[in-house]
């Protein structure tokens, strides 16, 4: 058996599964798209009209895509650099010889990661509780009025953002911490005997050297959080007056609530547009700040 | 198999093998036992799934095992589908062909069930029955399970299983002593008495209206003239001036402050508050009488009544809501799922169902005997169910109710006047009806 | 800065994150034991009065938790079993395998990881209806038993492989498949615990496809009877805490045993390739 037969053998299955299972799929979603498949055509296919760009024409006509689209980005938009920032301090935290009992720490605050989303969002749910939960009553033991956090339209989404940032800061802490180690202490040390103050160290050695770190980071981060999904379906429904609908929770209802397959696939296909166009231009930016 | 074992036993015997021989038989039958013990149906029983949504399912367990005594060949397998996700999952079963053989169906579906041709037609099994007797069903709720596009000549889908309506419950001591020595007869008097129970500072309101629940408002909607889609249920009909007047009077009440702008998510425990005196009056379906009746203590029982909804001038319409009992057109044991609806419909069965759960049976023979006959709350329920109105019999119904609420929760939240919500609803509506006023109209040409 | 404050600053502060991130967690687990109604009370009690295993048993006699814990495990553990042998072969023949195409078919791959995954779940369920897979476990698995990532993830580990070994033994005349099994798995232990822990730990929390594709509470995972039950049961907070801890344990558990592995995939994986 000669190598190149044994590539084929080795990748076939690999490849069956994810063409048949994915770029199949993918490619059929676009199609689609173009189609008005509905209930009625479920029923039968004789119901199912061409409508060419139909979907998309009607969903950017539609408030209700544009609101989701409008939460998406407030997600992204606060979730992510919060998220960073969180990471990024958890792990200057972490990397201090200062800090005593390092791999406790970090298992600790790790946990959350490995955590069910579904299960963890339920949690939340009742520590958000406006009258039974653990959060208001310690907001209100320092004199602060309870705040209807999933009941009310303007805290919905920051409560969701708070429970994302939760849940995902350990995972780029890790990264980060990785990067932070990989920068030389000699360049520390130099700092140090011309008289650079810690935040300026931070400033000038750590921030540019971890530089492709947080470009990279920022980037998964962003696409990841750009797919909102079990959050709100466990916390709010989407809820209150649709204020935490995001786009893939449009998409789901569409589809799978009711079976507008067609424009279901369309709000899939101009969320992956949007994601790319989106991460596309971050990661132009970063490369370009790398030649400069 | 014992005749086998000792011919067995006899030659291995002559063939001086015993021990082993024996013992692989001894296994092998050993194994078949264990193997029998496993299987949770015992020989020759058939499993029948059945699909229920909310609460019914722990109710319905308690009547099952009578069911299976009388037809020892049918073991029953419940699942519950929990109501929010109840919609979704029955449509996605559809769709991937994964029914169960028969279910619980709120009749508002039964339309967009049967436009996925997912259900199987009834008429010819009701025909030959002698548990199911149509003229013992009310009429009206009778009629929601005939599809097609004139009531008369609709094709029969579903068995009633129990009426839901929307009536108002109410604590007749807070009402007394407010000066009112009996419910309101028309929304006038309503919103005197609203007005007189609320009071916001408190934490007292009037009433409760969960945001995110459309029976409500459609509840009032219903009491209007107009209907609420026009021209053959091919457009939306909301800003007729019926709904508007429903609309507003909802809007209103949030307005003055006489309902909590909150969802059913966050009015937690409904039944407790109503007991407190947080709200006066509660609107709701009759299964809650049940609920009260269980949730609050005995001392309270004698402080809270029903009454049919007022309407605009005088006693008005509700829904004419309710579940029906569905055979999915897949399933291999129809035979034996039209039994268990037969049981099921037993107005014996029926009473016990009632006693279990508190809902409302839809025949009249039921509601003779037994607990219901001189339940003085159940009463205002017989009186509604005299003035109740179907929904319009389209599958695209779940999905305008739902709109309809969304837009309205926004008027409510004022961010929308009545007339821009009216105008929202059926825009939203029209859209929704495009690919229905395309089928209808192909189907009139190829006449 | 005074070195002791600054001691006790960062030790402070590193205390109070790790209580944000584990209360939570700990409350979870306190309310489980709480009997029902107690947590909906003011103040919001901390610890059990009387601390009950109530919960677990309605769970567990009444709500089938144990017909979902143990679809959850047969899931994700067919699903890991699958994922991990055709990743392995994918990704070693991406690395140490020549053929044409070799790096065109690799950079496609890599380009398709942008899309995300729900774009093809709308077609993939009528797909999925078509074979007759809509409501089994054959549903959730199917889909899931090759990853780009996980090829990705193998490909960068097996590149480390020294090719003298894998000439070495083609001159002695051994099968391609004999190399596989016999050289090269024995070297991509690490990765393999590593690319196991991660495909368990994602199969068993995935939440979106298993909620589309599986229309039948017998063939519920945990997630999605926890999302169920947690819609019907919005008042009964301890019973939900419950099943939350059943829910989350398995895999906080696995990871515990298994971090190393866990974290040096996750930089691994993050690796600009």
């Amino acid at each position: 058996m000669n190598t190149q037969r044994a590539a084929w053998l080795f990748l076939a299955p690999a490849l069956m599964v994810l063409g048949l299972f994915f770029l199949l799929p993918v490619f059929a979603a676009l199609l689609l798209s173009l189609t008005d498949y509905d209930l009625y055509a479920l029923a039968d296919v004789g119901n199912l009209r061409f409508v060419a760009l139909g979907n998309y024409w009607e969903l950017l006509h539609r408030p209700l895509f544009w609101s989701a689209l409008g939460n998406t980005f407030y997600f992204v938009v606060i979730g992510v650099p919060l998220s960073l920032m969180a990471s990024l301090g958890a792990a200057l935290l972490l990397h201090s010889p200062l800090a005593r009992m390092k791999p406790f720490f970090r298992t600790a605050l790790f946990a959350p990661v490995v955590t069910t989303v579904v299960a963890v969002a339920v949690i939340w749910r009742y520590l958000f509780n406006t009258k039974y939960g653990l959060v208001n009553y310690a907001l209100g033991s320092i004199g602060i009025h309870p705040v209807d956090w999933l009941g009310d339209p303007h805290w919905a989404m920051p409560t969701i953002i708070l429970f994302a940032v939760w849940k995902n800061f350990g995972y780029n802490m890790i990264i980060f911490l990785a990067g932070l180690q990989a920068i030389p202490g000699d360049l520390y040390e130099a700092a140090r005997i011309d008289g650079a103050s810690a935040p300026r160290q931070f400033w000038h050695i750590t921030l540019p050297m971890l530089k492709p770190t947080l470009s990279m980071v920022g980037i998964l981060t962003v696409a990841g959080y750009f797919q909102l999904f079990a959050e709100p379906y466990v916390m709010t429904e989407g809820g209150p007056l649709q204020s935490t609908v995001s786009v893939l929770y449009l998409m789901y209802e569409e589809g799978f609530k009711w079976w507008n397959l067609g424009s279901a696939s369309a709000v899939a296909f101009l969320l992956f547009v949007i994601m790319f166009a989106v991460t596309a231009t971050m990661f132009r930016l970063s490369r370009r700040g790398d030649e400069a | 198999m014992s005749k086998r074992f000792h011919h067995d036993g006899e030659q291995a015997l002559s063939a001086g093998r015993t021990p082993i021989s024996a013992c692989a038989v001894a296994l092998s039958v050993g194994m078949t036992l264990l193997l029998m013990g496993c299987s949770p149906a015992t020989e020759g029983s058939q499993e029948l799934t059945f699909w229920t949504i909310g609460r019914e399912g722990e109710a319905v367990a308690k009547l099952i095992p009578d069911f299976e005594r009388e037809h020892p060949g049918i073991h029953v397998k419940l699942q519950q589908l929990p109501l929010s996700a109840a919609h979704q999952k029955l449509l996605t079963a559809v769709a991937g062909s994964s029914t169960p053989d028969l279910g619980q169906l709120g009749n508002t579906w039964i339309p967009e069930l049967a436009a996925l041709d997912a259900l199987e037609p009834l008429q010819a099994r009701v025909d030959h029955s002698s548990i199911v007797r149509q003229a013992d069903y009310f009429p009206s709720i009778w009629a929601t399970n005939l599809i097609g596009n004139s009531p008369d000549k609709g094709v029969l889908y579903g068995v009633p299983w129990y009426v839901d309506t929307r009536l108002l419950f109410y604590r007749n001591d807070l009402l007394r002593q407010a000066g009112f020595d009996h419910p309101p007869h028309d929304w006038v008097e309503w919103r005197r008495m609203l007005a007189a129970l609320s009071s916001p500072q408190l934490g007292h309101y009037g009433i409760l209206l969960p945001t995110n629940e459309f029976e409500p408002l459609l509840a009032l909607a219903l009491q209007q003239d107009e209907p609420l889609l026009r021209d053959g249920n091919r457009y939306g009909n909301f800003r007729s001036a019926g709904f508007k007047r429903a609309l507003s009077f909802y809007v209103e009440t949030f307005k003055l402050r006489q309902a909590p702008m909150i969802t059913n998510v966050e009015a937690g425990n409904p039944w407790t508050e109503f007991g407190r005196g947080v709200y006066a009056f509660h609107l709701s379906g009759p299964w809650n009488i049940g609920e009260f009746r269980q949730r609050l203590p005995p001392t309270q029982q004698a402080d809270w009544s029903t009454a049919p909804l007022p309407g605009p001038e005088g006693p008005g319409a509700s829904n004419a809501g309710g579940s029906s009992l569905v055979i999915f057109r897949h399933s291999a044991h129809k035979d034996m799922a039209w039994q268990l609806i037969e049981y099921l419909s037993q107005p014996t069965v029926q009473q016990r169902f009632y006693g279990l759960l508190g809902d409302m049976p839809p025949r009249r023979s039921s509601w003779e005997g037994g607990a219901l006959h001189d339940d003085p709350k159940a009463r205002a329920v017989r009186d509604q169910l005299e003035r109740v109105k179907p929904t319009p019999p389209i599958p695209e119904w779940e999905r305008i109710v739902t709109n309809m609420q969304l837009v309205a929760a926004q008027a409510v939240a004022g961010q929308l006047t009545v007339d821009q919500a009216a105008a929202e609803i059926d825009r939203r509506v029209d859209q929704m009806l495009e690919k229905r006023r395309w089928i209808l109209d192909r189907q009139e040409k190829t006449r | 800065m005074n070195a002791r404050l600054a001691k006790a600053m960062i030790n402070g502060l590193l205390i109070g994150v790790a209580i944000v991130a584990l209360l939570p967690l700990l409350w979870m687990l306190s309310v489980s034991f709480m009997t029902p109604g107690e947590a909906s009370s003011l103040p919001p009690p901390l610890l059990p009065k009387q601390a009950t295993w109530a919960n677990y048993r309605e769970l567990f006699t009444h709500a089938g938790m144990a017909r979902y814990l143990l679809n959850s495990l047969l899931v994700s553990t067919a699903i890991t079993a699958l994922a991990l042998a055709i990743n392995l072969m994918a990704g070693y023949a991406f690395a140490k395998l020549r053929f044409a195409g070799r790096e065109r078919l690799f950079q496609v791959l890599l380009g398709a990881l942008v899309i995300p995954a729900q774009v093809a779940m709308l077609p993939l369920f009528l797909l999925l209806k078509y074979l007759g897979l809509v409501n089994s476990y054959a549903g959730v698995i199917v889909p899931a038993m090759a990853t780009i990532f996980g090829i990705f993830l193998v490909r960068q580990y097996a590149r480390t492989v020294p090719d003298e070994l894998l000439e070495a033994a083609r001159i002695d005349g051994a099968s391609e498949l004999r190399i596989f099994v016999q050289i090269v798995l024995p070297l991509l232990k690490p990765i393999m615990v590593t690319l196991a822990i991660f495909t368990f730990l994602a199969a068993w929390n995935d939440f979106m496809w298993p909620l589309i594709v599986l229309t039948g509470q017998e063939h519920y995972t945990l997630p999605i009877a926890l999302a169920s039950l947690s819609r019907e049961h919005v008042q009964d907070s301890e019973l939900m805490m419950a099943g939350s801890v059943v829910t989350v344990l398995p895999v906080l558990l696995l990871f515990l045993a298994l971090q190393r592995y866990y974290l040096q995939g996750l930089l691994l994986g993050s690796v600009k390739g």
